[in-house]
């Protein structure tokens, strides 16, 4: 079996280098991984988008229809708005646009959720658990103090659902600061947790049920407690001003990580553990403050779902683009390399590939638009796989240097030789 | 720990008297909470209180003799069968008898059985020292492309190698990202799930035009050996093939992982791969196997879902609906043990069977008790009641020098 990230015993080692070549060598090695930084994952996503048109291409037994079915996709993101903008609310691409970026604002805070663990070396795969949190303590507190002040009450649901949600992932937290449980299962758990509680709470006979005890859903959200639309019109799904703080979220995520005391404890955590205790700086509460964290941003992505578009949960609302947002979260972070800018084009990616394929895509579609909708979770599929193994794009694309320095080496160490044996 | 309890534990008869009153005292804690319910049906009050004080006073002793987790673990036993003993002899006979009968019994097991073959699989997978959270995936793979197999190949035999065969087939891709590409496997789990979620569903609509599987397809066979109406012949005597299938299972996997050379080879490369490389183990060819039969297991448990008494031939969109995830939590509850994991399996099936019983007279319970599997799972990995330890190199990839 042939191994692609083997070295090569039969090279010659290189002969030490001056220290001024190692500082030259050390800030190439450092503008090579920026320029990764944005050559992997968009490599990625060529390569999932090329491979999943070849599964559509096989099935559908034509090339053509493969590249008309990315055509129809793309329009029906709405993205081809950016082309010719119109306020005009009946025009299909700024319709489809407002769709778009309402998939997208929960979907940049699940984001930004895992990259803020990742970044301090921990895997929230709880993203679910903690957005559901969010999503019930608003719909709470949205139909119980009906009638309050409308910006007040605004507040308090989102302050409450994103604390509480907080809270609940620092459970994961403090158990991996504590008895060092392994933060991947705590957090599953935990999803499965809120998941059946969630079910117990709008089921039949539960706190938050509708009067009719037969019908599992929980009360709709007061009038005064819904986030105002600003795009499209109101009730009629129009998008809310969610984007705005999902969009703050970003802002506010790069400050806490790059210029913060906060972030950089966190990073140093990150990098690594034992140099930052060694430094002073405490592990077990960076863990239990970063998850909490964490658990926030989920939390706050509960929250404006609830009171932007949803207003009510039902039981058993586990289908993929409602409730897997976490799990989706987990793509948009990777994708995005665990940076804020990263993450907001993951994430509008991903939100315009979800809608782009099933609602986007009218009735007189080449391809039936569940087919195409299945074709997004292969793309995501393909794209999280792909981006796990980032050593390897990395590699195939530092070949051609490194055969370079290698030859270099060697034309090096032939005239050293020369040199001794003259 | 404090230094008095540190050179209690140093007395070695001390520390064995203390571990078993411990395991004495959680037993006692649980069956305080079986007194009231048949087959013994004690009605009075105070036979629960009376069983659960003692599990509680053992559990102290423990406590007090160093063992501090078992110790607390007893008296929580304790307390929660005291509870639950009040509770069920509150609740009226009939209501009892309808709850715990032989189809409970019939029922738990079924419901177990996706989810022992699943935990095995990933045992062997994480023995080796490859974390498999892409279990979910493989499951949904067997699911759909073994009622595939069942409907154009006309017999669920072919139903099983087919779904055999995809879980496999997934299950060597994500062993190369894992093994060769050392990517991140717990991404790469991610991943898998993900990607069997959309093949599944697109190959559903593509071939079934998201109408369901047609009817007649080949089933399960289930194994006719007891008639009648007795407990036993309800419980027993008509368990499905893959009931029966996953009792040998965990059997064969006990003996394969300990008490034979393969066994020693998979535990060395999870535990100390550096040192199974150096012996002349060939670390990636045993993690591949491994990864590969924790595929192929993850599909027969899939297909036991469609292809089922269950699933009854027909696919469902996502239909395995983080029976994965369950699984893994199995597994890791059982300790990377086959009895363990096992034990592990029954207990959430039967706590998904209780709550389908629980639901004729209280839906409200029957979903809470839903939860406790996970919350059992989350205490065993705190490590309050014994602690769950990992093989050593699990998730970590190995590079060859």
């Amino acid at each position: 079996m042939t191994e692609p990230t083997k070295p090569d015993p039969k090279v010659i080692p290189p002969p030490p280098r001056p220290p001024e070549a190692n500082i030259v060598r050390f800030a190439n090695l450092l503008s090579v991984r920026r320029a990764g930084g944005i050559f992997v994952p968009l490599a990625t996503v060529i390569l999932a988008l090329v491979v999943s048109g070849i599964v559509v291409a096989a099935t559908q037994h034509s090339v053509r229809i493969a590249l008309i079915v990315y055509k129809e996709i793309f329009y029906g993101t709405g993205l081809n708005w950016l082309a010719h903008p119109t306020t005009n609310l009946t025009d299909l691409s700024a319709y489809n646009l407002s769709q778009t970026l309402l998939q997208t604002s929960p979907l940049i805070l699940t984001g930004l959720a895992v990259a803020f663990a990742f970044r301090c070396g921990m895997f929230n795969i709880g993203g679910n658990g903690q957005y559901m949190v969010g999503l019930l303590v608003a719909n709470w507190l949205g139909v119980d103090l009906a009638g309050m002040n409308r910006l007040l009450h605004i507040l308090l649901c989102i302050v409450a659902g994103t604390l509480a949600a907080a809270a609940y992932a620092s459970i994961a937290g403090i158990l991996k600061a504590t008895v060092g449980a392994h933060e991947v299962i705590s957090t599953i758990m935990l999803n499965w947790i809120a998941y059946w509680v969630a079910s117990w709470l709008v089921g039949a006979g539960g706190p938050l049920q509708v009067a009719d005890p037969t019908n599992p859903v929980s009360n709709q959200v007061s009038p005064s407690a819904q986030l105002p639309d600003f795009w499209g019109i109101q009730g009629f799904q129009g998008l809310h001003v969610g984007l705005f703080v999902a969009l703050a979220a970003v802002v506010v995520f790069w400050v806490l990580l790059n210029r913060t005391t906060v972030g950089y404890e966190v990073r140093a955590v990150g990098f690594n553990p034992d140099a930052a205790a060694y430094g002073g700086i405490s592990v077990k509460k960076n863990y239990i403050r970063a998850m909490a964290i964490s658990g926030a941003f989920a939390g706050l992505a509960g929250t404006l779902d609830m009171l932007g578009g949803a207003g009510s949960y039902q039981v058993g609302q586990l289908d993929i683009p409602f409730i897997q947002v976490g799990f989706i979260g987990i793509a948009v972070a990777l994708l995005g390399r665990n940076t804020a800018i990263g993450t907001l084009l993951a994430a509008l990616l991903f939100g315009g590939l979800s809608y782009g394929s099933f609602h986007g895509l009218g009735s007189s579609a080449v391809i039936d638009p569940t087919l195409a909708n299945n074709l997004t979770y292969i793309i995501q599929g393909l794209i999280v796989l792909f981006i796990g193994a980032e050593l390897v794009i990395l590699y195939v694309w530092g070949t051609p240097k490194r055969l370079r320095r290698r030859r270099a080496d060697i034309d090096q160490a032939v005239d050293a030789l020369a040199a001794v044996t003259k | 720990m404090n230094t008095w309890a540190a050179v209690r534990l140093d007395n070695p008869l001390s520390a064995r008297r203390a571990k078993l009153t411990g395991g004495l005292g959680i037993f006692l804690g649980a069956f305080a909470a079986f007194l009231a319910i048949p087959p013994i049906e004690a009605r009075a009050v105070y036979w629960p209180i009376l069983v659960g004080i003692v599990a509680a006073m053992l559990g102290i002793w423990t406590v007090s003799s160093g063992r501090r987790r078992l110790g607390w673990g007893a008296v929580a036993a304790g307390i929660l069968g005291i509870g639950l003993g009040i509770l069920a002899t509150r609740s009226s006979t009939a209501n009892l008898g309808a709850a715990f009968d032989a189809t409970l019994v019939q029922q738990t097991l079924s419901f177990a059985t996706p989810l022992v073959f699943t935990a095995i699989g990933g045992m062997f997978s994480e023995r080796s020292g490859v974390v498999n959270i892409g279990l979910e995936g493989m499951m949904l793979l067997g699911a759909f492309w073994g009622v595939y197999g069942a409907d154009k190949g006309g017999s669920w035999a072919i139903g099983l190698l087919v779904a055999m065969a995809a879980g496999g087939l997934m299950a060597l891709v994500y062993g190369f990202f894992a093994i060769h590409l050392r990517a991140d496997q717990i991404v790469g789990g991610t991943g898998v799930n993900f990607l069997a979620v959309g093949i599944t569903g697109y190959f559903f609509i593509l071939l079934y035009h998201n109408n369901p599987i047609p009817f007649g397809v080949s089933l399960l066979p289930n194994v006719h050996i007891l008639s009648g109406t007795g407990f036993f012949s309800v419980a027993v005597g008509n368990l499905n093939i893959l009931t029966w299938a996953s009792f040998a299972l965990v059997v064969v996997a006990y003996i394969v992982l300990f008490k034979t050379p393969i066994g020693l080879r998979i535990r060395a490369c999870g535990e100390h791969p550096r040192a199974a490389d150096t012996v002349g183990i060939n670390v990636y060819a045993v993690r591949y196997s491994c990864v590969v039969l924790s595929g192929m297991l993850a599909a027969i448990g899939g297909l036991y879902l469609s292809e089922g008494p269950q699933g009854n031939g027909s696919f469902i969109f996502n239909m395995t609906n983080g029976r994965g995830f369950i699984a893994l939590a199995a597994m890791i509850f059982g300790n990377w043990r086959p009895a363990g994991a096992f034990g592990a399996a029954i207990l959430f099936g039967f706590s998904s069977a209780l709550a389908l019983k629980l639901e004729v007279y209280s839906t409200q319970a029957g979903t809470l008790f839903q939860i406790l599997p996970y919350i059992l799972t989350l205490i065993a990995i705190a490590g309050v009641i014994g602690r769950t330890v990992a093989p050593a190199a699990d998730g970590k990839p190995y590079a060859k020098q």
